[in-house]
């Protein structure tokens, strides 16, 4: 199962959907994404939710480093394989936890 | 709702992370001045700081002060304590002033919604661009940079070519 959690207040869902889509049509899986809305501390805290947007492949958090961060209604920071700060995953990233 | 382009920029006296206090008049003698909402936690933030610096140096003088305030509720969100300020100022060497506007009073006047978001005011005080830093995060794909365009055709005596953008990035983090 794949789970796309966002945050409305942070505006890299729909980028990281998107993406999200692209590399699966590219991997020739058509799976669902099951979108979760966050909207409280209390769920974010409740959802072990680091920000926005955090996806996670059965259960398991694309970007291992950063889903110990902080249960926070906040943008996610993510670093490219340059280094690069992002507020969405890499396709690298997501490549790697599809495959 | 952000204020809107001509109207006069708002008074502060805010900390700064050099331990000071900054206040508006302590920028007459810059032509320009260009308020950014800013923080320590946020991506989009951290995307552009390279070119806001880059862009600060460039125009390092004084005609232009850039100077970046962080408004956040810090409770919900340490990451943007003042401490924290200092810490990426000392770990950066910001070239522009880093303020803490703890009681989100001057956040509030200029109707700021966004992290980057920049308030571009000429030498009257009159706010004559608004929005972002440039149109795209990803610095390898910028096609116009609004702020750097603004700046320069104020200093030639000529309106800036765009004069208001949505600035793109995270929300201010209101108490």
């Amino acid at each position: 199962m794949i789970e796309l959690l966002y945050w409305e207040g942070c505006p890299s869902h729909p980028e990281a959907k998107a993406l999200l889509e692209q590399v699966l049509a590219e991997l020739g899986r058509d799976d669902e994404i099951v979108m979760v809305e966050v909207t409280s501390d209390e769920e974010a805290e409740h959802l072990h939710f680091p920000g926005s947007p955090t996806i996670r492949v059965d259960g398991r958090d694309i970007d291992a480093e950063g889903a110990n961060g902080r249960p926070s209604l906040t943008c996610r920071i993510y670093y490219r394989p340059d280094g690069r700060v992002s507020p969405v995953p890499s396709r690298e990233q997501l490549e790697a936890a599809l495959r | 709702m952000s204020i809107e382009l001509g109207t006069e920029a708002p008074p502060f006296e805010l900390l700064g992370v050099d331990g000071a206090e900054h206040s508006l008049d302590d920028y007459r003698d810059a032509k320009l001045l260009a308020l950014v909402q800013y923080c320590n936690h946020c991506p989009y933030v951290l995307a552009w700081e390279d070119r806001l610096m880059a862009l600060t140096r460039d125009h390092a003088g004084r005609y232009l002060r850039i100077v970046a305030v962080n408004s956040n509720d810090v409770t919900r969100y340490p990451e943007d304590s003042f401490e924290r300020m200092q810490e990426r100022d000392r770990e950066l060497d910001f070239p522009f002033d880093y303020l803490f506007d703890e009681s989100q009073a001057l956040a509030h006047a200029l109707g700021a919604e966004r992290t980057p978001e920049v308030f571009l005011f000429d030498d009257a005080r009159r706010l004559r661009y608004h929005g972002a830093i440039d149109d795209s995060r990803d610095g390898e794909t910028v096609t116009r940079s609004y702020l750097r365009e603004a700046i320069e055709a104020l200093l030639a005596g000529a309106e800036p070519p765009i004069t208001e953008t949505e600035a793109v990035g995270c929300t201010v983090k209101w108490r």
